[in-house]
């Protein structure tokens, strides 16, 4: 069969199995949820103050949503051998990944930016910068897959990889934060933010040309 | 009779070391088309590892393997090559069908076609079936039907035998014969003796 066919044949078998054990499209989004409600109780009656903070708390939960969610991206096919089938195939292993990391992102990431509006009114942001931080978590949330990616084909061998993949892998985001709270907080006091946009696109672009490559390299590390 | 397309499958001087000990050291087979390898030796000989090297999940310590007078890697190798391991490769959460859709979109359709192959590993009514309820016989079965549906000359087999019974036995080997008859090759390791019928098998025994 042809590349094209086997990569929609892995997102489609990923985005199959997230539908069958659904608690993995629902823990991460829980997670974002629950976090992003709870502040308000925390910090109690100071609308203004909550309304400053909001961009970065949502940015916060939507990335440590994501690491939440990355150990299932090879898990299941590393226990259950599917993963050496998949790296064995005479396809391009790199572009396989891809397409499990998209998938991964249909079920994971999507799901934020559904809720993210709704969380967003809930916090006192202004509604006019509701659709930068739309964009921002779409340009956005692919890159915190991508670069997961990596981090999680290099310690899913290891029996507990978790405190790794969070020290590896958080660094990482950073940037991603910074520039995506940044546009959202300007936008809400109605300045441009091309720029900010403009840098957010580029780290997608480059993360998706360059992160597959080490991700399938890591994974072939990973199964010997 | 139309021309079978040889092949051949080398290993030279090939060793592996594993946590300071030495598993096999200067081992060279040589392997061709219609021939089968058995892989003798007790537990920890390092039978799995020289299959995990065969299939290039490894690099071997020393020597080489190479495919057609190739390096293994710079060749279509690995289109011509399937592994069963330890692990049956399927997802419990698919269906029978849904598992074969998936191996078959990885590699190039083979001789068989799903429903002939599932006829063939007496998986006939199972398709619609999630592998979770299915036993772990029929589990191995199914990951069997992988090596039939695509298109591969190579088969490299860890322990093929494991959870099958007597029938499952006797159905591997009569698809093992036929794969060999038609111009195929087998790497296997196997507790169990293997009774095959016209096929040149090799041994080697490793501890």
């Amino acid at each position: 069969m042809s590349l094209s066919h086997a990569f929609f044949a892995i997102i489609r078998r990923d985005l199959v199995l997230a539908l069958r054990r659904r608690s993995e499209i629902a823990n991460p989004l829980l997670f974002f949820i629950l976090v992003i409600t709870l502040f308000p109780l925390g910090i109690g009656a100071q609308p203004h103050l909550l309304q400053a903070i909001a961009p970065g708390i949502i940015w916060v939960s939507a990335l440590l949503a994501a690491m939440l969610s990355l150990d299932s991206l090879f898990r299941s096919d590393f226990d259950d051998g599917s993963l050496e089938q998949i790296l064995l195939s005479s396809h391009p292993a790199s572009i396989l990944v891809l397409g499990k990391i998209i998938a991964h992102w249909l079920v994971t990431g999507l799901p934020l930016l559904i809720v993210a509006p709704l969380l967003a009114i809930f916090l006192g942001m202004p509604t006019h910068s509701l659709g930068i931080l739309l964009l921002t978590l779409l340009l956005g949330t692919p890159v915190l897959s991508l670069i997961g990616a990596i981090g999680v084909a290099l310690t899913v061998g290891l029996r507990r990889g978790g405190m790794i993949l969070s020290l590896l892998v958080l660094p990482l985001y950073v940037p991603v934060l910074i520039f995506a709270s940044n546009a959202v907080e300007i936008a809400g006091t109605g300045l441009p933010v091309d720029a900010q946009i403009n840098i957010l696109i580029s780290i997608l672009l480059m993360a998706l040309v360059l992160a597959p490559w080490p991700t399938a390299a890591a994974l072939k590390m990973s199964i010997n | 009779m139309t021309a079978k397309p040889t092949f051949r499958l080398q290993g030279t001087d090939l060793s592996c070391i594993r946590d300071d000990r030495i598993l096999f050291e200067g081992l060279s087979f040589e392997l061709v088309s219609g021939q089968v390898l058995l892989l003798e030796g007790k537990n920890g000989s390092g039978k799995t590892s020289l299959l995990r090297i065969l299939c290039g999940f490894r690099e071997p310590d020393a020597g080489q393997v190479l495919w057609c007078g190739e390096a293994i890697d710079d060749s279509q190798y690995y289109a011509d090559m399937a592994y069963v391991g330890h692990l049956d490769g399927v997802k419990k959460e698919l269906t029978v069908l849904e598992n074969l859709k998936v191996s078959l979109a990885l590699g190039q359709s083979g001789q068989y076609s799903i429903q002939q192959a599932l006829i063939k590993v007496h998986l006939t009514d199972y398709d619609e079936v999630l592998v979770q309820a299915l036993s772990a016989g029929q589990k191995r079965r199914l990951s069997l039907a992988r090596l039939l549906i695509t298109k591969n000359s190579v088969w490299i087999l860890d322990e093929p035998f494991t959870s099958l019974d007597k029938q499952g036995i006797a159905l591997i080997e009569t698809l093992m014969s036929e794969h060999c008859a038609s111009g195929g090759m087998i790497v296997l390791t196997s507790h169990h003796d293997i009774e095959l019928h016209d096929v040149a098998v090799q041994r080697i025994n490793l501890s």
